[in-house]
């Protein structure tokens, strides 16, 4: 107690003086750094977006410099046509799909996972440490290597097993395998994460509350519905909003496997954005897309920042 | 009672397999086509063991052109970006971990927004912005660009660590005559080591295996890309030969590999933070 009060004499002698001395400024300047990086880098090239989607910003003005203000126009285009709108509906059909496979996929690994044996436990999530750890663009290699038309394994298996259709077939040709392959390579890579993730939530969970559950006569579907869901909502809400933000805003992926194609099949918002600036240069067009894209994500942005804030930012 | 116990068991453990097998068999394609000598590559009847094992293949991936030049870019701007976001995050996480200033709340809000962000969404203000700036086709664009993607999660990780650290050691510091600079250092940033460590790596795995912006920002200078991009357009590298180009995919995930082994446990809750996605 005496010790306490001492120290908290001398605090008030000796630091506070030195905080004053140091000055209100100290603060400020120790986050100037980081606060330029993010206007320079964030902040400009967001609203350098918004501007550029209210210009006639094409080749020309890219070269020249200086664009005239356009109005509305581009955002009259871009929802006029119905090019735009097939996108979306692409887009929100990807994220649907992705999200869900990933969180029945990863709950289902999560909650088998205390259930094995020690060894087996250990192989399973090593095995889904070198998913994770394998990058993009390394995973996007080894699919096209693996869905090759002559020689690729998968179609050798889906023959093996007496799909005859698929010999020699050439999955990267066909818009609906194109999305699908897709679809495999991002839930795949994404998995672990959620998997590990929630596995971790569960071993949090005290025995004591199945035991009782158990007891009480609930089954295996009970007890997940009434025991584990609620006290791992939280957890749940914060991956399925990241996997949401991940899967909405991918673009490496689509990209390097498929650049939107063919024919457009797996052109989601932000591919979408990206090729019409950079195949028809209309910068503007595709700003004003990649405005657009950044509002439909709004909601569920805020929602997750709500919750970052309120669990991190107080403190 | 105890055969249908087994039979759960012996389900489960099924069940087991196929995730481990689903989960490590594509990386094991990889490992091994690169190992298989083409003859075994290029049957209709796949090999799963490699009977010969050759390293053909990876002499092959290195000696293609620019291996090392991409490889040295890769490393440059992902080692400069990681530093520069550590140096930067280092005194903004200080500062929100200890100090009381108005405006604190706000900046916090601005790292989570950061670290939210559809980078995807800004690629095309980027590249008019780095092209009136004259940075395209230079490795310096990708570093500062990098740099902004890391630096979120490394100052709320950072920021972690430094609440962590007990306030009353930096003033038993402070009494003995240290400056509040000096305290920091002597006391403070020692125990941020693991802080630090962990960190970095993380910044190291995301500017690593970047790709939308070395694509949109590298276009002209072959000499300029980074191993993402020189791996995205393998098939202009090396045709249909398969085996160098599973070679190639080996020794980009190699470091990244390795960089997650020692990571291990932290891997998670770094996760959470925001800090490696594709």
């Amino acid at each position: 107690m005496a010790r306490t009060l001492a120290r908290t004499a001398r605090r008030t002698l000796v630091i506070q003086p030195r905080m004053r001395r140091t000055g209100v400024l100290w603060p400020y300047l120790l986050v100037a750094p980081a606060l330029a990086g993010f206007v320079c880098l964030l902040v400009y090239p967001l609203a350098r977006s918004v501007v550029i989607s209210f210009q006639h910003f094409r080749l020309g003005e890219l070269i020249r410099g200086g664009a005239d203000f356009a109005g509305f126009a581009n955002y009259a285009e871009a929802l006029g046509g119905p090019e735009f709108w097939a996108v979306v509906r692409r887009t929100l059909l990807w994220t649907a799909v992705n999200v869900v496979l990933i969180m029945v996929i990863a709950t289902a690994v999560a909650l088998m996972l205390p259930h094995l044996g020690r060894r087996m436990r250990l192989a399973v999530m090593s095995g889904m440490v070198l998913t994770w750890a394998t990058p993009v663009l390394a995973a996007t290699t080894i699919f096209q290597w693996l869905f090759q038309s002559r020689l690729g394994v998968v179609n050798w298996l889906l023959v093996r097993l007496g799909f005859d259709s698929f010999r020699g077939y050439t999955w990267f040709a066909d818009g609906g395998a194109t999305f699908a392959i897709l679809v495999a390579l991002v839930v795949w890579q994404s998995v672990p994460f959620a998997a590990l993730t929630l596995y971790a939530g569960l071993t949090t969970i005290p025995g004591e509350l199945y035991e009782a559950a158990r007891i009480d006569g609930a089954s295996a579907w009970q007890v997940f519905g009434q025991v584990t869901f609620p006290i791992l909502r939280p957890l749940f809400g914060l991956i399925t909003s990241l996997e949401i933000i991940w899967v909405f805003t991918c673009f490496a992926q689509i990209w390097a496997i498929s650049k939107g194609g063919p024919g457009g099949a797996t052109a989601t918002l932000p591919v979408y954005a990206f090729q019409i600036a950079q195949s028809l240069h209309r910068y503007d067009l595709g700003s004003a897309v990649s405005t657009l894209t950044v509002l439909m994500l709004l909601t569920v942005l805020v929602i997750h920042l709500r919750r970052m804030f309120r669990e991190e930012g107080g403190a | 009672m105890g055969r249908a116990r087994r039979m759960r068991r012996a389900a489960l453990n099924l069940a087991a397999l196929g995730v481990l097998a689903v989960s490590v068999f594509p990386v094991y394609w990889m490992v091994i086509t690169a190992f298989k000598p083409t003859v075994d590559i290029l049957t209709e009847t796949p090999r799963f063991w490699p009977a010969r094992p050759i390293l053909d293949h990876f002499a092959a991936a290195v000696r293609a052109a620019g291996f090392w030049t991409f490889w040295r870019n890769s490393l440059a701007v992902t080692l400069g970006a990681v530093l520069l976001a550590l140096v930067v995050a280092l005194p903004a996480a200080f500062a929100v971990a200890r100090l009381r200033w108005r405006g604190r709340r706000g900046f916090i809000l601005m790292v989570f927004v950061a670290q939210t962000a559809p980078w995807s969404a800004l690629l095309v203000p980027v590249y008019i912005i780095a092209r009136d700036a004259n940075m395209l086709d230079r490795l310096p664009t990708l570093t500062l660009v990098y740099f902004v993607t890391t630096l979120p999660f490394t100052i709320v990780t950072l920021r972690g660590f430094i609440a962590a650290v007990p306030p009353e050691l930096e003033e038993a510091a402070l009494m003995d005559g240290c400056g509040r600079a000096e305290a920091f250092r002597r006391v403070v940033l020692p125990l941020l080591a693991p802080g630090l460590m962990s960190t970095s790596l993380f910044g190291f795995i995301t500017a690593w295996n970047e790709f939308a912006f070395a694509n949109a920002l590298m276009i002209k200078d072959q000499g300029d890309r980074t191993l993402p991009i020189w791996l995205s357009g393998f098939s202009n590298v090396f045709g249909t030969d398969w085996g160098a180009t599973m070679a190639a995919a080996t020794l980009f995930m190699l470091p990244v590999l390795l960089v997650f082994l020692v990571l291990q446990r932290r891997v998670s809750s770094g996760m959470i933070a925001g800090a490696v996605k594709g």
